[in-house]
């Protein structure tokens, strides 16, 4: 998850109906580029080229206002040549989420999904890889519509009621799992002052009532509302009094004056690092507030805020990355490689380390860099160029023209110059200090096989 | 996607089946790889000696890289470096996620408000291990391994520790004790202060998590640390690149990180990670091809947990420069349902790992240097929820080691009056155990790592 809002001024000043500022400065391939890999996977071949000549409000618009479903373009992904089974096969619900955000044709959907994926975060440590499926459906089909919808939805999604033990809240025996992280994680933050512990007792009786089945044949199904086991009895929650429900307890959370200001400046952390500033937040909140809590106007206002395009880089998470790698190389998902690679860069999809999600600030450290390292290999195994034409390739190549070619080879992507100069030194001192007239051209080719490789891992590769 | 040559070279090939088992192994619960090397048992009892083991792990290299590649390897200068210095003193932190019921673990049979509040969780009076220092309290069966420990005076008890004004998020109340201190804003681990402090400007490994990402509490602002799920796995596979090239391009991971410095948070946390993970890949790659463990040790089998413990006593016989490690204990401790189900299972197989990891030391005669906090977030709420319990105040902790003294720090607090939220009273505070080891472990002023630390009187934790 994105670092948590801090909390708001002690006197909420009164909302003016203002709005961010009018983007600024030039939106070129670069900006498009960057606009892609915030809200989305990155360009494949050409389409920040296309994005730039739109314009920003265009291609913001394109993003947020696809039209028609999305079209999945490229091979069907596969394992050792089968069909996936997602529902069912270990580390193929990653994969299945995976193939989407590489073929999509409407990208921000899918970085959508994955959003509410780690807002939402649940795990198949909890409940079923197909239950995480048909909620991955649901984040995916409210994902720029009504956060009320998307809150009522989740509330009742099977997952989730697996995942924190809703099922086991009743009357009388009263779980709090879901009550606290319906406050703390999804709707309000934790350290605001925006409830109390009484709240998450009164909140959790409020909630009672769901149930479900189990059958070694279905497993967890059939799953309701008993009014017998909801707590029918009069609650005090935020102040007010009443027989709550399950409803109620949703209106009270997203009416509650802390809600606005923690959904923007917690949906701005997933685009943007710094965190916005105070009249930015009431901006956005006055968007967010006056649409009737639609998320897709949020979105497009963060979109197109100058600080996307004129602030620091942001590193991307590894399902991203991932994501980015295979559409750039237009390469299908055909092997579970990609799952045990993502769970050593730190984000196997369905399975976030928390209810909390997953730590955006820490993705880097020794261990998920090389899992980011295993990424790139098991990509690069069958797209080196093989050994059998190392005699063939360029043996006057220059440092220069090497980290020339491996930039392209990757679409040529945006870099810092220390990175080309990193790359470029490496380029001129690696090759061996006397080679034989043979082997000219063969440590040339090894050169810009290594060229590839360490430019994808690189430290501007991982940034956007 | 089409399938290319074959023939990217054998050691392609050969890592690609070395990656794909261990993810295998990884991915699978009980199928671990095996901890012993064949043909290299080592001398009974005693364990290897730092000189045994340092020849031993370079002909492993040799046998890797080839005769003359290890030269002059960061290795060897860590080794050699480590080695003029005095042995340092280690402090291995042990994370139970998720707040485990230390009335469980301890459990107050002497009280009979106990059975009242856990009408379907108490522990009964004849079941599990008297605890000798208390006859109102009795070790939980799944504990034995700490009741061993402690009849050979060698664990110290907390059988309430907390803080005032507990918070019972876990993520807050997580962070509190990874920060050291009540201060949701905290960026840096306490033990990354300390680090700061009083460690080297380039020795990744003063810092260890044993996992897949870094651990909070390491977390450092101006010295490297780093993050490795086993030592044994960390090698770097290198499609389409062999030879007199190979080595060059796996040191030119670290040079990719050495721009200038930058401004831009994301950049350089992505410039850090490749500077450690490069000056890691080079520490570890002695023990690429495994490690062993003294005659008469053993572990449990099937979990990250015993095996991370089973590596981390070979790397300290190693004599690598390891000061503070963090590590998570097996399994998941947010029994909210099911307690009885979960609970026993990850707290025996915790304990037993924490038994065999101090028989180990004691194997290879490192036990007088290295001490392991137990801890969790919280404790769990005295009143069970029905086949659960859900979060609490005071927990419980420990301190393990041949130097601990072996004596409870502070009573425990009865059932009889809880907090005003039903909890458990806390009769010990984290801070003042963190002054503790800072003071008489470290032999470090604590005053400048722990926030307020004089207003937290430090107990007694070593023996005299």
């Amino acid at each position: 998850m994105p670092p948590a809002p801090q909390p708001p001024g002690s006197t909420p000043a009164p909302q003016p109906p203002g709005s961010t500022p009018a983007p600024s400065g030039a939106f070129g391939v670069r900006e498009a580029e960057r606009l892609l890999w915030r809200a989305g996977f990155g360009p494949s071949p050409g389409h920040a080229e296309a994005l730039a000549a739109m314009g920003l409000d265009a291609a913001v618009t394109s993003l947020t206002r696809p039209s028609g479903a999305p079209t999945l373009t490229g091979a069907a992904p596969t394992v050792d040549d089968a069909p996936l089974e997602p529902r069912d096969a270990w580390g193929h619900d990653h994969l299945w989420f995976l193939d989407r955000m590489v073929r999509t044709d409407q990208p921000l959907i899918e970085r959508m999904a994955l959003i509410w994926h780690d807002w939402f975060a649940t795990s198949t440590d909890g409940a079923s890889q197909a239950h995480l499926l048909d909620q991955n459906e649901l984040l995916r089909r409210n994902s720029l519509g009504s956060f009320e919808t998307m809150a009522s939805e989740v509330t009742t999604d099977p997952a989730m009621i697996l995942w924190l033990n809703a099922g086991e809240n009743r009357r009388g025996r009263i779980n709090e799992n879901y009550s606290r992280e319906l406050m703390e994680l999804f709707t309000l933050g934790p350290d605001r002052g925006a409830y109390s512990e009484t709240d998450v007792r009164e909140l959790a009786r409020a909630l009672t009532g769901w149930r479900h089945d189990w059958s070694s044949e279905r497993g967890d199904h059939n799953f309701r509302f008993d009014p017998a086991r909801h707590d029918a009895g009069a609650k005090t929650i935020f102040g007010q009094t009443g027989n709550f429900g399950w409803q109620d307890a949703l209106r009270l959370c997203l009416g509650n004056p802390a809600h606005a200001s923690f959904f923007v400046a917690k949906l701005w952390g997933y685009f943007i690092p710094a965190p916005p500033s105070e009249s930015d937040r009431r901006a956005l909140e006055s968007i967010y507030v006056g649409s009737g809590l639609q998320i897709r106007p949020v979105v497009e206002a963060i979109l197109k805020h100058p600080q996307l395009y004129a602030g620091p880089r942001m590193v991307k998470p590894p399902a991203v990355f991932l994501a980015g790698l295979l559409r750039n190389r237009r390469r299908a998902v055909d092997t579970d490689a990609w799952t045990w690679a993502s769970r050593l860069a730190g984000q196997q999809l369905f399975r976030p380390p928390s209810v909390a999600g997953w730590d955006d600030e820490r993705w880097l450290d020794t261990s998920t860099l090389r899992g980011r390292w295993v990424m790139v290999s098991v990509l690069m195994d069958d797209q080196t160029i093989p050994s059998d034409q190392m005699k063939a390739y360029d043996a006057l190549e220059t440092p220069e023209q090497a980290v020339r070619r491996a930039r392209d080879f990757w679409g040529d992507p945006a870099m810092t110059p220390e990175g080309v100069a990193a790359l470029t030194t490496f380029a001129a001192t690696c090759l061996p200090a006397a080679m034989a007239n043979w082997e000219q051209p063969y440590y040339r080719g090894l050169r810009q096989n290594a060229l590839r490789h360490l430019l994808a891992t690189s430290p501007d590769l991982q940034t956007s | 996607m089409t399938p290319m040559e074959a023939e990217a070279g054998g050691c392609a090939g050969l890592s690609r089946s070395r990656l794909l088992r261990r993810a295998a192994s990884a991915a699978l619960p009980g199928a671990g790889l095996p901890a012993i090397e064949a043909g290299m048992p080592a001398p009974a009892g005693t364990g290897l000696t730092r000189r045994a083991f340092v020849s031993r792990a370079a002909g492993v290299a040799m046998a890797v890289y080839g005769a003359g590649k290890l030269g002059v390897g960061a290795f060897e200068e860590g080794i050699a470096a480590a080695a003029e210095r005095p042995a340092q003193p280690v402090l291995v932190s042990v994370f139970l996620e998720g707040g485990v019921d230390s009335l469980s673990v301890l459990a107050p049979t002497g009280d009979p408000r106990y059975a009242r509040l856990r009408p379907n969780l108490a522990l009964s009076p004849d079941d599990g291990f008297a605890f000798g220092e208390d006859p109102g309290l009795r070790w939980h069966p799944s504990a034995a391994g700490l009741r061993v420990l402690h009849d050979e005076g060698k664990v110290s008890v907390f059988p309430a520790i907390g803080y005032s004004g507990a918070n019972q998020s876990h993520f807050t109340s997580r962070h509190f004790w990874e920060v050291g201190a009540t201060d949701p804003g905290g960026r840096l681990g306490w033990l990354g202060r300390y680090l700061d402090r009083h460690g080297a400007p380039d020795n990744p490994l003063q810092g260890l998590s044993l996992g897949y990402d870094l651990a909070p509490a390491l977390a450092a602002g101006s010295v490297p640390t780093a993050a490795v799920s086993k030592p044994d796995d960390f090698d770097f596979w290198t499609p389409g690149v062999w030879g007199r090239m190979e080595e060059p391009t796996l040191k030119a991971i670290g040079g990719l990180g050495l721009g200038a410095d930058t401004s831009d948070p994301g950049l350089a946390q992505a410039r850090s990670a490749a500077v450690a993970t490069g000056r890691l890949r080079d520490q570890m790659a002695p023990f690429q091809d495994g490690y062993s463990t003294p005659t008469g040790v053993s572990y449990p089998t099937g979990s990250d947990f015993p095996e991370r413990l089973a590596a981390l006593a070979a790397m300290l016989a190693a004599g690598l420069p390891l000061r503070c490690v963090s590590i998570d204990a097996a399994g998941g401790y947010d029994t909210h349902s099911g307690q009885e189900g979960s609970l026993p299972r990850n707290l025996k197989l915790t304990c037993d790992s924490l038994l065999a990891f101090q028989r180990d030391l004691e194997a290879r005669g490192l036990a007088g240097r290295v001490l392991a906090h137990v801890w969790s977030e919280f404790g769990r709420r005295p009143a069970e929820n029905g086949s659960g319990t859900d979060h609490g105040a005071g927990g419980c902790s420990f301190l393990i080691g041949t130097a601990a003294r072996g004596t409870m720090v502070g009573e425990f607090p009865g059932l009889a009056v809880l907090d005003g939220r039903d909890n458990l009273r806390s009769t010990s505070d984290f801070r003042g155990l963190y002054r503790g080891l800072l003071e008489q472990w470290f032999g470090v002023d604590a005053g400048p790592i722990i926030p307020s630390a004089a207003s937290f009187a430090p107990p007694q934790l070593l023996k005299p």
